[in-house]
């Protein structure tokens, strides 16, 4: 599939590289050059200098043929408005948004956004984690 | 009427100054301490210390019962998510957005913004306007309507310089609707009346019929065979 990531921070070069390994076609936004230093030498997808929130920028990117658009940018709010114009403007079939703050993820979640806090997984994560009987 | 406004840097500051002068009642959200702390200091406790973005501030600050919230920050997202949180979790009924790319006008009302406000583009129209090479300039746009105002200026060298308003082949959705010529009272452009050069002409026009209404106006080039 065609995905395009907004974002190329830990998360975000992590998931593009795996997703270019696994065959697919990856096109990853940036603001900062410097982060795409966190893609391996064997990324063959794209990497795009700008701004994910401005549409000429997607558009660049390849928005228009994307079947999914992820935003992993470390701001909420950043990644909150470029999922919606990937969602209602460029009517990408699958958009998922990384949002920190459960109560905005939860106000979102109930507006359509398909998201994820990170907050809310690592503290299930560990909780359950240090519920479960210690392994000797 | 009861205001609330997020970000209390200069915009949000001002903003506050003068509805409060019109005897509004407003409350700004300011995250930044320093810039709260500088709000208190002159306006008092109008000034409140937090993320205009979180429910849970919005909900303190009472914005269940405005009747405006307006986004004053300086990034465009941040204005994004604090009005949708306002108008989709606290049922505001109406909510302005400040820009600062011009191009967020359009998403932003596809987006459930009602209003966005944009210094770059007014700035733009301004400059527009002052240019006298500019044969049409935009004046305002009536958004809900899908329609603008803009005004003509008639050179003399213009194809329409000597014709009645009738004669002339508006676009779609176009109308002539005032008819400015010095010297003169405003006028309604009565169809018998022939335009003369240094006429202004202000007229309902629709984005998409913008540019044919300026070809109308506009001198054709030298080569051009319809003179």
């Amino acid at each position: 599939m065609n995905i395009v990531i907004m974002g190329c921070g830990r998360t975000g070069a992590q998931l593009a590289s795996s997703m270019d390994a696994a065959k697919h076609k990856v096109a990853v936004i940036d603001i900062s050059t410097g982060s795409f230093a966190r893609l391996p030498a064997s990324f063959s997808g794209v990497a795009l200098l700008g701004d994910g929130t401005d549409e000429e920028v997607l558009r660049k990117a390849g928005i228009e043929k994307a079947d999914a658009f992820v935003a992993v940018t470390q701001s909420d709010n950043r990644n909150i408005m470029a999922a919606q114009i990937a969602k209602y403007v460029f009517h990408v079939p699958r958009v998922i948004c990384r949002i920190y703050d459960p109560l905005r993820k939860d106000v979102y979640e109930a507006l359509g956004l398909e998201a994820i806090s990170p907050t809310t997984v690592f503290a299930e994560l560990i909780k359950d984690q240090l519920e479960a009987e210690p392994q000797r | 009427m009861y205001v609330v406004i997020a970000g209390g840097g200069m915009v949000g500051y001002y903003l506050c100054r003068a509805l409060l002068a019109e005897g509004h009642e407003v409350i700004v959200i300011e995250r930044d301490r320093r810039r709260f702390q500088r709000g208190e200091d002159e306006l008092g406790s109008v000034f409140m210390l937090g993320d205009g973005c979180e429910a849970s501030v919005l909900a303190e600050a009472g914005v269940e019962r405005a009747d405006i919230f307006i986004a004053a920050t300086d990034q465009d997202e941040d204005n994004l998510v604090a009005c949708q949180v306002a108008k989709y979790r606290f049922n505001v009924p109406k909510t302005i957005a400040r820009i600062n790319n011009p191009r967020n006008e359009r998403i932003f009302r596809q987006l459930g913004i009602d209003r966005t406000v944009s210094q770059v583009k007014h700035m733009l129209e301004d400059i527009e306007e002052q240019i006298p090479t500019h044969i049409l300039a935009r004046l305002f746009t009536l958004a809900d309507v899908g329609l603008e105002i803009v005004e003509l200026k008639v050179s003399a060298d213009s194809p329409v310089v000597g014709r009645h308003v009738s004669e002339l082949a508006l676009p779609e959705n176009s109308v002539l609707s005032l008819l400015l010529r010095s010297g003169e009272k405003p006028q309604v452009p009565a169809s018998d009346v022939a335009i003369m050069p240094g006429d202004r002409i202000i007229a309902v026009t629709s984005p998409e019929s913008e540019p044919a209404l300026l070809e109308l106006f506009s001198p054709k080039s030298p080569g051009s065979k319809n003179g």
